[in-house]
């Protein structure tokens, strides 16, 4: 499904990502981990065109994707939700979701038509989906860290994309609020059939669900392959010293 | 709460066709600049307040669509019917090229580049003597002919016996109701709400497979289109066209009523329009120095009610319904 | 046909002009770069700081010192009322959009320049130049006043007191930081308030520093304000937004493109000042000597 071939990202003098290579199959959950700056973000945004890589390329379904537009990627198949919550804050929830069909679907560009009937059905499924559907007509900005969370999966969803990348889908969560957000994903990739692609610093939640890690440090990849196998893996031990018993 | 229920939209323009009915020729003057200033700041709005790019050089359509129909009507005796929807035409046309740079730049920028395409605008205004009549303007626009009307008169009752000033005033009302209507469909619209979105949040906007950038031209186009249409009927209710029309203090006074409106609901910045021109028309009786006053109400505006005027009567509202309620 | 003492003297008008710009500019830019506002009263300030010195030459009555002393105090009294507008009203306003600043300093523009009509009328007003600076000398056929030399040799004083003190104080390294990255201010353990105030001050003085001097070279009529604050807009966007050097590049250039202007297409020269910014924005939006913003 995903391809990343040899990418290298350096800002001034400070190299980010240093010859990433990994490939994501479709159907499966493959996860990228490491410490606080080790260019997971950077190496997220490069895959999905918010950055130009100095060197490297990405292919997506075989094809070239470096340099496309974020919103042509979107048209490709590629969904993606952000580390910092990314919503529409002063749109309600409902409407939210219903743009992301309008834009999906190619409605954007009807000024005549009135919006609010428009993809009604499509919607609510999308926030029965996601379990927000009691909260459809509140301002999403009010909506809780979690809400809001829950809220850029449903618009992710609404882009019916057959790769979803998650950047750090559970940050700033309690405990609790993890382990729903965790079974939230993995139904939804699994009902939709969804390669699902994300970063993540909480270990317990990356081992639950990938079946594929990579182990990213000082932007390079130190190891690679299932969990049990990157469990046992010496380096990845000496990286992460006292978080992974 | 039947209130609400009324099209009130709908009341105000049926009102504001009775207002030469009063007698007075200031109160049509009054109520006919009202209605132009309306849809200048509407326009205005769709890209303000729906698409989140605050321009600084929007009197440059305007002014564009002003002297459009002034040198047609004037020069080349050409009939309203095409000065008037060449004045929207010709200000969208120049709107696709300025916007077409600007927005290719963000914020502080984009209110820069607007402000010098403005400026430019009215530096060819100013010293293009042969064309535009420089720092003299163009004045003595013509009226549309209304003999037509009088003619229809001899038919149907109550349309004549009008003054020409009346005629025009009418005309207005007919063709800013229809913008408005036009303007309030497209932000009731699917390319509405994509707009809206890019205001939110751009960046999630691209994600969602909106092209932002092309979706702010198109409300850069459409409103300079729709300023270009207001400018086309101010320059005959003017009488004339004058290079001040163009001036960056004009794209200051349109937001402040964009603002003092508010710049969250449709219907806000005629509200504005109103509202500003009635106290003007008020104050300028007591003191000179309105711009002292207005001034004031702006730093009132910005501190105390940001929401403006849309927005304080509609927190009003709620808080009294709520007590209503209760009771 | 084009005889050189003649663009001489032109040239010579220009970069005048750019000194008087560069210092009302570099008060706008300062402002700018610091609290990432566009300060539309600042052309305001100006105004009040010509019509000060006005005021202050009538009521000490002429006398060698008179101007040095008027100039010097309506520059203070600028700087006051400056530090006075940040402290009271415009602080609040931090954090919020954009729009709000602009229209701010607009509502302070439409404020302060009524004021100026009620406490000195419509009429125009003019300061002499001082009795040490009035007379004239001779260049290369072009006379010169001794006034414009100074203004000339005053331009680049200030330009290097100023960058000295961007480089060498601890002020100036808050203030080349604040305008590179205005987050980590804050961690730096810069009083961060103090020093948008002294900001603030420092560029109202300016303003109202080049508006004392320019009195004797321009009279004062009310709309000087609106006329001078797009030329200054226009310097800062051609040398960069935030830019100090920038600015005073875009000084210079603004003073020669308008006064070559006027010899190439006479009537034009206003139109290729605005075309000049627009083509900047286009193509080097930061400007030719700032940096793009992150």
């Amino acid at each position: 499904m995903l391809e990343v071939r040899d990418l290298w990202k350096a800002f001034g003098g400070f190299q980010a990502v240093s010859g990433v290579t990994l490939t994501v199959p479709a159907g499966s959950i493959s996860a990228i981990i490491g410490p606080n700056g080790a260019g997971k973000t950077t190496l997220f945004n490069l895959i999905t065109g918010h950055l130009t890589p100095d060197r490297g390329r990405v292919l997506l379904k075989g094809r070239e994707v470096n340099g496309i537009a974020p919103h042509d990627l979107c048209r490709l198949g590629m969904g993606r939700s952000f580390q910092r919550t990314n919503i529409f804050p002063r749109l309600s929830v409902f409407q939210n979701v219903q743009a992301a069909f309008l834009s999906h679907r190619g409605r954007g560009w009807n000024l005549v038509t009135r919006v609010d009937r428009l993809y009604r059905d499509e919607t609510v499924a999308i926030l029965a989906a996601v379990g927000l559907l009691d909260r459809a007509d509140d301002v999403s900005g009010f909506l809780s860290h979690g809400g809001q969370k829950q809220l850029e999966l449903g618009i992710a969803l609404a882009l019916e994309p057959e790769i979803l990348l998650l950047d750090e889908p559970t940050a700033g969560m309690s405990a609790a609020e993890t382990r729903e957000a965790i079974a939230l994903i993995e139904r939804l990739a699994r009902e939709r059939r969804l390669t699902l692609l994300f970063t993540e610093h909480d270990m317990g939640v990356v081992f639950s669900i990938a079946h594929h890690i990579t182990v990213l440090h000082q932007g390079r990849v130190i190891a690679d392959g299932s969990p049990d196998d990157v469990r046992r893996d010496p380096g990845v031990r000496r990286v992460y010293l006292g978080e992974i018993r | 709460m039947r209130l609400r229920r009324l099209p009130w939209p709908l009341v105000v323009l049926v009102a504001a066709f009775f207002v030469p009915a009063l007698g007075s020729r200031f109160y049509t003057f009054v109520a006919n600049d009202v209605a132009i200033w309306a849809l200048f700041a509407t326009s205005l709005n769709l890209m303000v307040g729906y698409t989140g790019l605050v321009s600084f050089g929007h009197a440059a359509y305007f002014g564009i669509g002003a002297y459009t129909t002034g040198l047609l009507m004037k020069k080349a005796g050409v009939s309203f019917l095409l000065a008037f929807p060449a004045a929207g035409l010709l200000a969208g046309a120049f709107a696709l090229v300025f916007g077409f740079f600007c927005v290719r730049l963000t914020r502080i920028y984009f209110a820069m580049l607007t402000l010098a395409f403005a400026q430019i605008v009215w530096a060819i205004c100013f010293k293009w003597n042969e064309v535009t009549g420089g720092e003299q303007g163009m004045p003595e626009i013509p009226y549309p002919s209304f003999d037509w009307m009088e003619g229809l008169a001899a038919v149907v009752p109550l349309v004549g016996g009008y003054r020409t000033s009346e005629y025009f005033y009418f005309l207005t009302l007919v063709l800013v109701a229809a913008c408005l209507w036009l303007l309030h469909r497209i932000v009731d619209s699917p390319f509405g709400r994509m707009l809206t979105a890019i205001r939110e949040n751009a960046e999630r906007a691209e994600f969602i497979g909106i092209n932002v950038r092309r979706y702010e031209l198109a409300a850069f186009v459409l409103a300079g289109g729709f300023a270009g249409l207001a400018g086309g009927l101010f320059g005959i209710f003017n009488r004339g066209v004058f290079p001040d029309f163009v001036y960056w203090t004009k794209s200051s006074e349109v937001l402040i009523m964009t603002l003092l409106g508010g710049m969250g609901s449709f219907h806000g910045p005629s509200l504005g329009a109103l509202v500003l021109i009635l106290l003007n028309q008020q104050i300028v009786s007591y003191t000179e120095y309105w711009p002292l006053v207005l001034g004031t109400i702006l730093v009132v505006l910005l501190f105390g009610f940001p929401g403006g005027l849309a927005g304080a009567a509609g927190a009003l509202w709620t808080r009294a319904a709520g007590r209503f309620r209760r009771a | 046909m084009l005889d050189p003492s003649f663009l001489f003297a032109q040239s010579l008008s220009g970069l005048t002009a750019a000194m008087f710009l560069f210092l009302i500019a570099s008060g706008l830019s300062l402002v700018f770069g610091v609290l990432r506002v566009l300060n539309f009263a600042h052309g305001t300030f100006y105004m009040l700081g010509a019509y000060s010195a006005y005021q202050i030459v009538l009521w000490i009555g002429p006398g060698p010192g008179t101007f040095w002393v008027a100039a010097l105090g309506a520059a203070l009294g600028i700087a006051v009322l400056g530090g006075l507008i940040e402290r009271l009203l415009f602080r609040h306003l931090y954090g919020k959009e954009e729009l709000y600043h602009l229209l701010f300093t607009y509502a302070l523009v439409l404020i302060l320049s009524d004021a100026a009509k009620i406490l000195w009328g419509t009429q125009q007003k003019s300061v002499s130049r001082p009795p040490g600076l009035a007379g004239a000398f001779t260049l290369f056929g072009v006379t010169v006043p001794y006034y414009n030399l100074f203004i000339l040799l005053l331009g680049p004083a200030i330009a290097l007191g100023f960058w000295f003190m961007l480089q060498r104080t601890r002020v100036g390294r808050f203030i080349r930081a604040a305008a590179l990255d205005r987050e980590t201010l804050g961690t730096l353990g810069v009083n961060v308030s103090g020093l948008y105030t002294g900001v603030f001050v420092l560029a109202s003085f300016l303003g109202g520093l080049g508006g004392a001097l320019v009195t004797p070279v321009r009279t004062i009529v009310p709309g000087m304000d609106t006329e001078i604050i797009v030329e200054a807009f226009v310097v800062v966007v051609i040398g960069g937004l935030g830019s100090f050097w920038g600015t005073f590049l875009g000084a210079l250039i603004y003073g020669q493109v308008l006064s070559f202007g006027i010899l190439l297409f006479p009537r034009f020269s206003i139109f290729s000042v605005f075309a000049l910014m627009a083509a900047v924005l286009i193509l080097r939006p930061w400007g030719l000597l700032g940096r793009p913003l992150k």
